[in-house]
């Protein structure tokens, strides 16, 4: 039995969101700058210089850590906003930063040798190999891993990687692999990668209809719902469409990741974090998962054999999902 | 500007492949990729008929370059493609970080339109670990890729996907064997009945994407035919043709026919519906032409 305890990191869009994530019991707090250097670039979201800067103060003081992420691609034209991001976060005291691009990576590592560097999911590396490159080149230290890989496929990545490994715990799912998905910008121009979006808000309609109500991105029918049904935003991977007559959800319906089934083989093969989706999330959805997810890390570290999840537990973490359902998605083999 | 055959991404029988290299072998094109990109699982052919119909077409005056897969999870994925990177023959595409790293420092290899090169500093650090060529991701503009051109590293290729359904995304799951409701470890390789894909259509019947297994395809090819003119003035190098089941050969003749100066009859073999937005920077399900600017 590994006796380390997991980090639970959670997600913060903004200065009460952090503040919550550090009352109830997070380990430390991912944040972005307000600009499309990360992938949660959506309006009224994200930390100024003077907020990231409190915030720092507030989770150093509680002995927590703020983690950066500057996980977006550069291009030619905008490359200098990410590597001042870099130097930035650097000034302002943050503990590690989460980085995807091999270029601003080499960066941070020539510029900065002695700034934690964490890889993140963005950056899609599915094996130990690929995180062979990542350690050996730029001196990574930690890695977060798509949500692609089955439970057996985990172990044997974690058992050969060079670097600790984070997993997403918690929050809404990305059905494709991160940092390989150009869906949102085939239909709208904008995509997780180049700008730090998908599906954004700026694109989406919703329509009265006849038909039901219609939820549309770039006019393009995402999904079409009854007077009865709960309608939620229109990720367009969870929109239902056809390859026959009947519409369905052909790539993911929507529902959330959970883990909370098997926080006890994560213990014992050394997962160094788990990680909660949703910057874009209000600061009561931070509070309340780093609430129930402190309490699940605490319960199964102080006895992982007789660890049970809670009913209370998966009842919040339901309430708090899309389609108020959970799965443990990819580590479970009949999802594939 | 060369043509050259991308790797095919659907799963076809045996003999359909080694019939389709057949024809190549005979067509205009100048570089062959070969290779399952997308699924693991799809084995009809193995290394040896790979190898096999690499040395047929290396016979016929083709460069052949064989793909790795874009998406490894399990650790047989790993083994396979340290055989291919192995190779002492044929050039390697790498399509995932994995193979970057067997291939840096050992031999010349090309860069897949899978790998996130964005920016003109991750270009220069693939170029020192060895790569001699690269593929932009298929979401990149004519502008980004242009400016990557004026500071791109000394003998440094550019191949541009010109034609074919855009590969926009993989995942764990197989949205081919969901359509049938059945589980992927079950899929007994049904892909292979849609050797073009399956179409996804909105509920109002417009065709959105393509499934293919784990992949989601464009639903509708992207052609870049009439911007071969602003892509030579860029220095690219070569034009991507991504193979389909029917007509791939029109549209090579096509691609050719132009490349030659020859503009008697540009249209035959292309499609009537096609996009090119990201090209314009635009969403990449557009059809827009220069005069649109």
């Amino acid at each position: 039995m590994n006796d380390h305890k997991p980090e639970l990191i959670c997600p913060a869009g903004g200065l009460p969101a952090l503040k919550a994530a550090v009352d109830n019991g997070a380990d430390a707090v991912y944040v972005g700058f307000r600009d499309d250097t990360n992938a949660r670039n959506f309006p009224g979201l994200n930390f100024g210089p003077d907020d990231t800067a409190r915030g720092i103060e507030y989770a150093h003081r509680a002995g927590k850590k703020i983690l950066l992420a500057l996980n977006t691609y550069p291009q030619v034209h905008n490359w200098s906003v990410w590597t001042t991001a870099v130097d930035r976060a650097v000034e302002l005291g943050i503990d590690a930063v989460i980085m995807a691009d091999p270029g601003l990576l080499r960066y941070a590592a020539s510029h900065h040798p002695g700034l934690r560097l964490h890889l993140s999911v963005q950056a899609s590396a599915t094996t130990y190999k690929a995180l062979e490159f990542y350690h050996q080149r730029f001196g990574i230290r930690r890695a977060v891993l798509p949500r692609v890989l089955s439970l057996q496929q985990l172990w044997h990545t974690i058992a050969n990687s060079p670097v600790e490994i984070e997993v997403f715990g918690y929050g809404s799912l990305c059905v494709m692999v991160e940092g390989r998905c150009a869906l949102s910008s085939y239909i709208t121009g904008r995509s997780p990668n180049a700008s730090g979006v998908c599906s954004p808000a700026e694109s989406v309609r919703w329509e009265e209809t006849a038909l039901g109500r219609e939820s549309r991105l770039n006019g393009v029918l995402i999904d079409r719902h009854g007077l009865n049904e709960a309608a939620g935003y229109p990720t367009l991977c969870k929109g239902r469409y056809c390859t026959g007559t009947q519409p369905y959800y052909a790539v993911e319906e929507p529902t959330s990741l959970n883990i909370l089934d098997i926080l006890p083989d994560l213990f014992r093969h050394g997962i160094a974090a788990v990680k909660v989706e949703g910057r874009q999330r209000s600061p009561a959805y931070v509070a309340s998962v780093a609430r129930v997810l402190r309490e699940a890390l605490d319960t199964c570290a102080s006895d992982p054999e007789r660890y049970l999840v809670r009913s209370q537990w998966t009842a919040v973490l339901d309430r708090l999902s899309e389609g108020q359902t959970h799965t443990l998605g990819a580590y479970h083999r009949p999802w594939h | 500007m060369k043509i050259s055959l991308g790797p095919i991404h659907y799963y076809w029988s045996k003999e359909n492949v080694e019939q389709f290299y057949r024809s190549v072998e005979h067509w205009p094109v100048d570089i062959v990729y070969l290779g399952e990109t997308v699924c693991a699982k799809r084995r009809a052919l193995r290394n040896a008929d790979w190898l096999d119909i690499a040395a047929r077409l290396a016979g016929a005056g083709k460069s052949v370059v064989i793909s790795t897969l874009a998406l490894l999870e399990a650790n047989s994925d790993l083994l396979q493609l340290e055989k291919i990177c192995a190779n002492a023959h044929y050039m390697v595409e790498a399509n995932d970080m994995s193979a970057v790293h067997l291939l840096a420092g050992r031999s010349p290899f090309v860069v897949g339109p899978h790998i996130n090169c964005y920016n003109s500093e991750t270009l220069s650090l693939l170029a020192g670990l060895g790569a001699t060529r690269w593929v932009p991701p298929v979401e990149l503009p004519a502008t980004t890729i242009a400016m990557l051109q004026n500071t791109r590293p000394e003998a440094m290729e550019t191949e541009v996907f010109a034609y074919g359904h855009l590969p926009l995304s993989f995942s764990a799951r197989c949205f081919t064997a969901r359509a049938d409701n059945v589980g992927k470890d079950e899929c007994e390789q049904r892909c292979i009945g849609d050797p073009e894909g399956r179409a996804l259509f909105t509920q109002e019947h417009e065709r959105l994407f393509t499934i293919n297994g784990i992949q989601l395809q464009s639903g509708i090819p992207c052609n870049l035919f009439n911007e071969m003119v602003p892509m030579s003035a860029m220095g690219i190098d070569i034009v991507r043709i991504s193979p389909q089941f029917t007509a791939t050969e029109l549209v090579v003749r096509a691609f050719h026919a132009v490349l030659n100066g020859d503009y008697t009859s540009p249209e035959k073999g292309m499609p009537a519906v096609f996009c090119n937005g990201y090209w314009y920077g635009e969403a990449g399900m557009k059809c827009l032409s220069a005069e649109d600017d």
